[in-house]
């Protein structure tokens, strides 16, 4: 079989397996006794040595299976009712079940061979127990012993993990066994290192190290066995007999890895004295300290810089960086676990100082370093302040490293989302790596990775806090701005924390600024303004315009709020007519809607500059709307139109709904100046006479019900606002009404509600100008009147 | 029911045309016969038939336990002959039983496994055929048989321990072989034939080891040693090293089988 692939071998043993199984339910059972037989005369065969240890699973797998084909034969035998109990004594089986048992043990007891007749009865131990009842241990003694024949000792040792395996399938047995067995391959254990071994290596091309590591499963699985709920009497015993072997490094490794990390931590300096010894010959000292990194990562011990300084003189010794490396890795989690930041500090000066330049090799290690890094340290400061953290990055290649740091602010945002960051060195740190971070993203980065990492930096950026010192945060704030240039949304948080500032800084003062303070929020100011060009999306940039122009306003940067505002209407034109959003396309109507309205509101308390005209900035936004191309039909500009409207009814109210404390609006600048009025007056006319166009226009059949709305929300407008003295206005008032009767298309409980609140008003007017051309309204109020029931 | 040792002479021994012929004549130990049923129909379906045999040697002769070998066989056979009239042949079926001496019967026909200890130690100069020494790797095995005189029923052991090898060793093995002798008018024959052979060492085994020596008789080919006036049947186990260079040494040890 030697010219077979691995994945061969294992279909032609899995072959065999099925065969074994097909035979056995033909009732051929001396053929599946062969097949067995022939089975495991493969394990006697170690030509392909490295192979070995998987040719041993594949093939007591067969074994395993045979065994339980003759234990649930014998137990169906053993006819006993309603079946035997799980815990039966021989006693319980009948004589002809005993006999056909007995036949099988002395079927296998003629088979020539060493080997197989081993592991057959050893398949079919179990079996034992339909015979006497301590015949099952006594078999499994002299089958260690018959063990010790076999000359190879790697054959030998795989043998005695089946043996012990088996053993152990049976919880009652006394686990002497288990030592016996260890303690013969003790026995032999110069062997492994005899020229004979040597020369059969040397023919397979294959080196100590990895033949060594062949023994490492069996060995491990019989050490674990033993060590099992073992008394510590034991384990001492065992240690001893081991240290005293020459080449002792293999059973060093395989004791540190299968006895409990409590009873290995609590002699630490011991194993260390014992891994010291063992050089030269057998299992490099490399791994064994390895495994002793990962047997204490788990468990604490007395002195940790004790046992670090011990090993570590040890693992400083190692010339072969990937060696080193190995160790480093294991030793991690106990340094970074035990340690104050000085020795990790150390720690990680000495892992740079060995990688040197082949630092790429080792990157999935050094990741995994700063992860543990970065998931187990509490104390942040005391992090940012080793010297060797940020040459352990600069270990890495631009990408990697990207790679490292969001791993690293991953962990930071995750671990610590309450507290903020003030230290000075650690927002360095941090900031050296959001920039790192932020400096991979190119023109190729994927959207969503773009998104991810803006999100991480801005959380950062709202973490980090000067407490009191306002300049200093602004300070800090525009550095930032000047590092993260390529990311949007981290451009976004930062006009969003300066304004917050702002707001801050205001709110502190009760907005009674000082030269000092009123310095300061306008240099916010300047810096929003500066800032906000920098975006690509019109939408985020309209929206911060306008913030930055309230949060002005709210401290008294009047001239400020007006070059925002002023820059919000000129970007109104370039809102693109629908944007993607979750892949779909959305009108932005209503963006456009919910915006004007904000705005307008803003502007209600906005005052006028004295160098421009009256209300030059509602204007400027009327302007805007008016080139503003809207969709076919569409009623959204004549809707604003109304919107504005309602704003300059406001705006002419000799006292304004709201006011900002500090800001003398335009109702104190103008006093409702008769000039001031007419200047609304014409702008009112003029929006109206823009409605009524449109309303003109909105003559289709499939326009009527928009037509009709329309009208209505005018009348409303001007129920509500006009002078309903001026007949003219009454009239178009009640002609509107008409209009948006006309169609039927209104919601009648809103008609209702409409006619008893325009009834209401008009009983006012009766009531109090009933001498005046109450003839005129008679009309109106019939009309509605009617119409309303 | 018919008890019979059959002799055959090995054509080692004699020319090839006396074994054919001259093959002793059978020993018939016992015979008996019993009608179990007279006359009659049997009624359509199974029946069953109890009987009831005694086993009685004949004069001069002795039960012996059943043994089969090579050129001696003991054997004991149960006859069943169906007569049916004269126009339909009669039917007959033969089956072989199996005599073993039950523990009391013994304490006068056999004797009983008294522990006989064997330590041996094999070197080159200890060899019986040591013609010559200098093709002879250097080598010490020490070993210890718990007992030259064994019930058949429980396994041969002791264990060995090879002190020093030159040349690796490829397999330690244990022989089972049979000593069968026919006495005849003309003298006697003996022959040796191998039972079994049983691995106890497999590859360079490790120096300074005790490697147990566990054996079980095969049941059907081994009987208690016997010996009688006209044949016996002995045992002997030798102990096999087969060193690298297929160089074979063999240790020989006569054994007695016991019932008990």
């Amino acid at each position: 079989m030697g010219q077979l692939s691995q994945q061969e071998y294992m279909d032609s043993i899995n072959k065999i397996n099925q065969e074994l199984v097909q035979a056995w339910h033909q009732d051929f059972r001396v053929k599946a006794l062969k097949i067995t037989i022939q089975c495991s005369k493969y394990l006697v065969d170690t030509s392909v040595i490295q192979f070995y240890p998987s040719k041993f699973v594949l093939i007591t797998d067969i074994l395993d299976m045979f065994g339980k084909l003759v234990y649930d034969r014998l137990l169906s035998k053993a006819e006993y009712y309603p079946a035997l109990p799980d815990n039966f004594t021989a006693n319980m089986v009948p004589e002809s079940a005993k006999e056909t048992c007995r036949n099988w043990f002395y079927k296998i007891a003629s088979i020539r061979e060493l080997v197989p007749r081993l592991y057959v009865e050893a398949a079919i131990l179990k079996s034992y127990s339909f015979l006497t009842n301590r015949e099952f241990s006594q078999a499994l003694m002299r089958l260690t012993r018959m063990t010790r024949g076999i000359g190879d000792p790697l054959v030998a040792i795989y043998a005695r993990c089946y043996l012990c395996r088996v053993g152990m399938s049976v919880s009652t047995i006394d686990r002497q066994f288990l030592k016996d067995n260890f303690y013969d391959f003790l026995a032999v254990y110069d062997q492994l290192y005899s020229s004979h071994i040597k020369r059969e290596l040397n023919a397979q091309k294959v080196d100590i190290t990895t033949y060594l590591g062949l023994y490492a499963p069996a060995l491990d699985w019989i050490l674990q066995g033993l060590a099992h709920r073992a008394q510590h009497s034991l384990l001492d015993e065992i240690v001893d007999k081991c240290s005293g072997k020459k080449n002792k490094g293999l059973l060093l490794n395989s004791i540190l890895s299968t006895f409990k990390p409590s009873y290995i931590s609590s002699r630490a300096q011991y194993f260390i004295k014992l891994i010291e010894s063992c050089s030269g010959d057998g299992l490099p000292q490399y791994i064994i300290l390895k495994t002793l990194g990962e047997c204490l990562q788990q468990y604490g011990v007395e002195d940790p810089l004790k046992i670090l300084n011990l090993s570590w003189a040890l693992i400083n010794r190692l010339t072969n960086p990937s060696h080193f490396m190995t160790c480093a890795h294991a030793w991690a989690n106990f340094v970074i676990k035990n340690l104050s930041p000085n020795e990790i500090n150390i720690f990680l000066g000495d892992i740079i100082s060995h990688v040197g330049f082949e630092g790429k090799n080792f990157y999935p290690i050094l990741q995994d370093i700063i992860t543990i890094l970065f998931s187990n340290i509490t104390d942040f400061e005391s992090l940012f302040t080793m010297d060797k953290l940020l040459p352990l990055l600069d270990l890495f290649t631009e990408d990697v490293k990207a790679n490292v740091c969001r791993k690293i602010l991953d962990t930071f945002t995750t671990k610590h989302h309450c507290d903020k960051f003030t230290d000075p060195v650690m927002i360095d740190a941090l900031i050296f790596i959001a920039k790192i971070l932020h400096d991979s993203v190119t023109a190729l980065t994927v959207d969503d990775e773009k998104r991810q990492i803006g999100n991480l930096i801005s959380y950062l950026i709202r973490k980090i806090h000067f407490g009191r010192d306002f300049e200093k945060q602004l300070t800090f704030y525009v550095e930032a701005r000047g590092t993260f240039t390529n990311i949007d949304s981290i451009h976004v948080t930062l006009v969003q924390c300066v304004n917050r500032l702002a707001v801050e800084t205001g709110r502190i003062v009760k907005s009674h600024h000082t030269r000092k303070t009123s310095s300061f929020v306008r240099a916010c100011a300047a810096y929003c303004y500066i800032t906000i060009p920098a975006l690509s999306s019109a939408i985020v940039k309209l929206q911060l315009y306008l913030l930055s122009a309230q949060v002005a306003l709210f401290n008294q940067c009047l001239g400020q709020a007006d070059a925002c505002i002023k820059a919000a209407l000129g970007l109104i034109p370039e809102i693109p007519s629908a944007i993607e959003v979750d892949s779909k396309l959305v009108s932005t109507q209503d963006f456009l809607r919910g915006y004007i309205c904000n705005m307008l509101s803003t502007l209600i308390v906005v005052p006028d500059c004295p160098d421009q005209g009256v209300l030059y900035l509602t204007r400027g936004l009327v302007n805007v709307l008016q080139h503003y191309t809207e969709d076919n039909n569409s009623t959204i500009k004549s809707e604003l139109y109304l919107n504005v409207i309602d704003m300059l009814a406001t705006v002419s109210l000799s006292e304004y709904p709201y006011h900002i404390k500090k800001v003398d609006s335009n109702d104190v600048l103008y006093g409702s100046d008769p000039k001031f009025i007419t200047e609304i007056n014409k702008m009112c006319s003029i929006l109206v006479e823009e409605v009524l166009n449109n309303l003109k226009s909105l003559r289709n059949n499939e326009e009527l019900k928009k037509q009709s709305k329309l009208a209505f929300e005018l009348f409303l407008r001007l129920v509500i606002h006009a002078d309903l003295e001026n007949p003219g206005m009454a009239n178009l008032s009640f002609n509107l009404w008409n209009l948006a009767l006309k169609h039927n298309s209104l919601d009648k409980t809103l008609i209702v509600s409409t006619n008893a609140f325009i009834c209401y008003k008009f009983y006012c007017y009766i009531v109090i100008y009933c001498e005046k051309n109450v003839a005129i309204y008679v009309p109106l109020l019939l009309s509605t009147y009617c119409n309303g029931i | 029911m018919e008890g019979l040792v059959n002799l055959q002479l090995s054509p080692k021994n004699v020319g090839i045309f006396e074994a054919f012929y001259n093959s002793v004549k059978p020993m018939q130990l016992s015979y008996a016969m019993a009608e179990i049923s007279g006359p009659g129909k049997l009624p359509s379906g199974k029946t069953e038939i109890p009987f009831e045999v005694p086993l009685i040697s004949r004069a001069n002769r002795t039960i012996y336990e059943t043994y089969h070998g090579v050129f001696i066989n003991i054997q004991y056979t149960l006859k069943c002959e169906l007569k049916r009239g004269f126009l339909a042949k009669d039917i007959v079926k033969a089956a072989e039983f199996i005599v073993e001496y039950k523990a009391r019967t013994l304490a006068s026909k056999c004797e009983k496994a008294v522990p006989k200890e064997v330590n041996f130690v094999i070197t080159p100069e200890s060899l019986e055929e040591c013609s010559d020494l200098g093709t002879i790797p250097r080598f010490r095995i020490v070993g210890k048989l718990d007992s030259t005189t064994c019930p058949i029923n429980r396994p041969f052991t002791g264990h060995l321990t090879i002190d020093y090898t030159e040349i690796p060793i490829k397999s330690v093995e244990l022989q089972l072989v049979r000593v069968e002798t026919c006495g005849c008018a003309e003298g006697y024959a003996r022959d040796v034939t191998e039972i079994q052979n049983i691995q106890i060492g497999e590859g360079n085994v490790a120096c300074g080891l005790e490697i147990p020596i566990h054996m079980i008789f095969p049941r059907l080919f081994t009987c208690p040693t016997l010996s009688t006036t006209n044949f016996k049947v002995e045992f002997e186990v030798n102990v096999l090293v087969i060193f690298e260079n297929d160089h074979l040494v063999t240790e020989n040890f006569p054994i007695v089988l016991t019932r008990v």
